[in-house]
């Protein structure tokens, strides 16, 4: 259990190895945040190659002799950028965004917690996060470069990679391990720890969403990190878990027999398919906290957003081989994928009308958390309705692999998750640095970041439809292709602008750090325990332990002097 | 919030983005779409396509309208607060049941086609093999034994040739790593993986030249593993043929 509030730990143990909840998760987000420029800059690079491909960049010569000799960008090179470009957003920035900061961060402070259940295995799972990225990144310092069979890393071919591969698989099975220690500890912590009165049916949907997210994690990781190791061996210890007899690699006969390719696509979609989950379910939470606080009203179907994330974290697990319908399984296999598939748009579904439910008759500000909110909710409906074209099986034979997965996945991951982040990092900011961010820039980089989001981003399903095939470096060659040049152009552009207007986010931020207006405990206005404490909240969070008298969706009730009722103070009149 | 600078910026952004968009057309001018079809199944798949364009365009403009109108209609207001309710259980069956409702539909749709395309295949005219090596496309057609992987196959590299309302059977393959046969105007698209044989049938509907596209990352040369098509008259196919077992021996 954690310590007391009142001891003072010395610099390393406040700063660097903290077991405070609070330390551990705002070194995820810078951490994170920093991995989120890197991936960024990836794609900015992509994107150079099919706005203009083979032009030279000459100053990136000095950064990559090796893969853009003359600042012409080779195919080796470009594989390894989309790969750690989809790596690094997945594994080291969404993922601990979501999970490792929101999770980390509130948890404890929504439940009324003076920390986590295990705050040293906590700090653990942080700290495994800077060798996990360093072994993944040290790929591109090793002889053939970093890794380069996509973030799917599918058999045979990511067996023969050379070493950068192999620092890929050691990194990921390092970061799971932290996915699993971390998710192990939230779960222990909202099961224990929750304040008096703090009954699973008032908790705030954000540790509903966080607390089944970890759930998956825990249930869902292991079967990676077991693919992970056998994948490993394969690559390393001449074992042929994935690979089967007869292949002839560069003109060599391999001497594998018995392995299975399709194998390790069904232990790494078992787990990949959850993890879209693992990366939408917290901005689900997310966003189910801020649309009641700044529409000023409860959240409309509180139980059946509830049952819908639970519905969604069982069904993740049944719809796994919808990426495996040009695979070559059995067509039947296929229809039984297809139905789990559309089962699951279901409670997607509720959870969106909800949204709207409560936004009517709503009393809306349009505060720059609230307009991420409302962009994750926007763009999430894109995300999710573009699924149902993959869900279709035979228009998915179409479109598989092609851009059209690739605008889906962005809809899903930027407009859904990166969105949710935004607004997180927005709504929280005055908790966890006691001082508001500026409202005009987070607004200008908030319309910035959506009209390019979807000027780079839309147009993808028009590429898809038209056959481009994704993870292709060079498009030219191709005559069903002749007339998309100008298209990408297009998007490439909007993609450097996205990418400046993250500038505004970045001055926001450490402009806000130093100089920003003092917050206050509660300036939001809202209900959740956080916000009873101070900002930030000292070394145990709460002077005296909160008791919780009720919901924490309380806004507008009538007849109530004020139009929000904090979850620790009994309501005036029982209703 | 000063509205104005506000409004400044989304009309710059736009500013921006919408010239360069003007810019990305303006010299085509053509549709970024989709192809020609050039087989029997391609119309169904289309029309699925279709379908569920037409289902998820209602369903976005409804959503993003509704949440529009409430953006605007509910916006704060001096003296008006908001309406106190948790929610109603009748609207939760109705936008629970009525989406499941829809999906089954789709579902139903979906299985009809899918079982056309990837079901038993129809009798066919024809049997080819496919492998798919890194990185190029072997296709290897049965000899005058009419039996494929015999002495007398026939095989090119890159070089494929159907006939035109033949139906084909093409069985894939690969040596190496993942490939995927993909070609667009067919709708179709199957994996090669090596240690398994894939199967797809198609029956081209009009003659003309197709590309061969490997959809499955596939290492360095994935982007350049492209293969040639024609679809050509069965007299013209046979010649071909002819042409290319002399060339073979
Ligand atoms: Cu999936
Ligand atoms: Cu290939």
């Amino acid at each position: 259990m954690s310590g007391a509030a009142g001891h003072h730990p010395g610099f390393i143990r406040t700063y660097i190895f903290s077991t405070d909840h609070k330390t551990i998760g705002i070194q995820f987000l810078f951490t994170s945040l920093v991995m989120l420029l890197v991936g960024g800059l990836l794609a900015m690079l992509i994107r150079w190659q099919l706005g203009w491909p083979g032009q030279p960049l000459p100053w990136m010569e000095k950064l990559a002799p090796d893969g853009m000799p003359g600042g012409v960008m080779v195919p080796e090179y470009y594989n390894m950028l989309f790969t750690m470009h989809g790596s690094i957003m997945i594994f080291f920035a969404i993922i601990p965004l979501l999970v490792g900061v929101f999770g980390n961060y509130l948890i404890p402070l929504k439940i009324g917690a003076a920390d986590m259940a295990f705050p040293r295995l906590n700090m653990i799972s942080y700290w495994l996060m800077p060798p996990a990225i360093a072994t993944v990144c040290a790929g591109f310092f090793v002889q053939g470069g970093a890794a380069a069979s996509g973030w799917t890393a599918y058999a045979p071919l990511s067996t023969t990679l050379g070493p950068g591969q192999v620092c890929w698989i050691v990194g990921v099975i390092i970061l799971g391990t932290s996915s699993i220690l971390g998710s192990v500890n939230y779960v222990t912590t909202v099961i224990n720890l929750r304040a008096p009165g703090m009954s699973f049916f008032r908790l705030p949907l954000s540790i509903w969403a966080l607390f089944i997210t970890a759930i998956i994690v825990l249930l869902a990781t292991p079967v990676l990190a077991s693919a992970l190791i056998l994948l490993l061996m394969d690559s390393t210890a001449a074992t042929h878990f994935f690979l089967p007899a007869g292949l002839i690699i560069d003109g060599v006969a391999q001497p594998h027999s018995g392995g299975q390719v399709l194998l390790w696509q069904h232990l790494f979609w078992f787990y990949s398919h959850p993890a879209v989950y693992i990366m939408i379910l917290p901005a689900m939470g997310i966003a189910s906290e801020i649309l009641p606080v700044f529409a000023r009203k409860p959240l409309f179907g509180y139980h059946s957003m509830v049952y819908a994330i639970a519905a969604i974290a069982v069904l993740g697990f049944l719809v796994w081989a919808h990426h495996m319908f040009t695979s070559g399984m059995n067509p039947t296999l296929g229809t039984s994928f297809m139905a789990s598939t559309m089962v699951i748009a279901v409670p997607s579904a509720i959870k969106t009308f909800n949204w709207l439910g409560t936004l009517w008759r709503g009393s809306i500000r349009l505060t720059t958390p609230m307009l991420h909110a409302l962009a994750f909710v926007s763009m999430f409906v894109i995300g999710g309705l573009t699924g149902l074209f993959l869900a279709a099986s035979p228009v998915d034979l179409y479109v598989h692999d092609t851009y059209f997965i690739v605008g889906h996945l962005h809809y899903v991951l930027f407009g859904g998750s990166l969105f949710g982040i935004f607004a997180g990092v927005t709504f929280w900011f005055p908790k966890m640095f006691g001082r508001m961010l500026d409202e005009l820039l987070g607004k200008i980089h908030f319309i910035l970041t959506f009209i390019f989001f979807n000027a780079v981003m839309f147009p993808m399903f028009n590429l898809g439809i038209a056959g481009m095939p994704r993870r292709i470096y060079d498009y030219t060659g191709y005559a069903h292709l002749a007339h998309v040049g100008g298209l990408n152009r297009m998007m490439s552009v909007s993609a450097f602008c996205l990418g400046l207007a993250q500038l505004l986010f970045i001055v926001n931020f450490f402009w806000s750090l130093w100089r920003g207006r003092r917050a206050g405990n509660n300036p939001w206005e809202a209900n959740t325990l956080e916000w009873a404490t101070s900002s930030p909240p000292p070394h145990g969070n709460f002077v005296t332990t909160p008791t919780v008298y009720h919901g924490p969706y309380e806004y507008s009730r009538p007849g109530a002097s004020q139009d929000w009722q904090p979850q620790h103070q009994p309501a005036p009149a029982a209703h | 919030m000063t509205p104005r600078l506000v409004r400044v910026v989304i009309s710059g952004a736009l500013g921006v983005a919408w010239p360069a968009a003007a810019w990305a057309f303006g010299g085509s001018g053509a549709r970024v779409w989709l192809p020609e079809s050039y087989s029997t199944y391609a119309p169904a798949i289309d029309q699925l396509f279709y379908v569920v364009l037409g289902l998820t365009g209602g369903v976005f403009f409804l959503v993003q309208g509704t949440l529009l109108v409430f953006l605007l209609r509910y916006r704060r207001r001096p003296g008006v607060s908001a309406h106190y309710t948790h929610g109603n259980n009748t609207v939760e069956i109705v936008w629970t049941v009525v989406p499941a409702l829809i999906l089954v539909g789709l579902l139903i749709n979906s299985q009809t086609v899918w079982s056309h395309v990837r079901g038993t295949p129809p009798p066919h005219d024809l049997e080819l093999e496919v492998q798919g090596e890194q990185f190029a496309w072997n296709i290897r057609y049965a000899g005058p034994d009419g039996r494929l992987h015999t002495d007398d196959d026939i095989t090119t590299i890159n070089q494929m040739q159907l006939p035109v309302q033949q139906t084909a059977l093409v069985h894939l393959a690969s040596t190496d790593v993942i490939h995927s046969f993909f070609i667009p105007q067919f709708r179709v698209k199957q994996d090669a993986v090596p240690g398994l044989r894939g199967r797809l049938w198609v029956t081209p509907t009009r003659e003309g030249q197709l590309e061969i596209v490997c959809a499955e990352l596939c290492g360095l040369g994935h982007y350049r593993m492209r293969g040639f098509l024609t679809i050509a008259s069965p007299e013209a196919f046979q010649a071909w043929l002819a042409e290319q077992t002399q060339g073979g021996t």
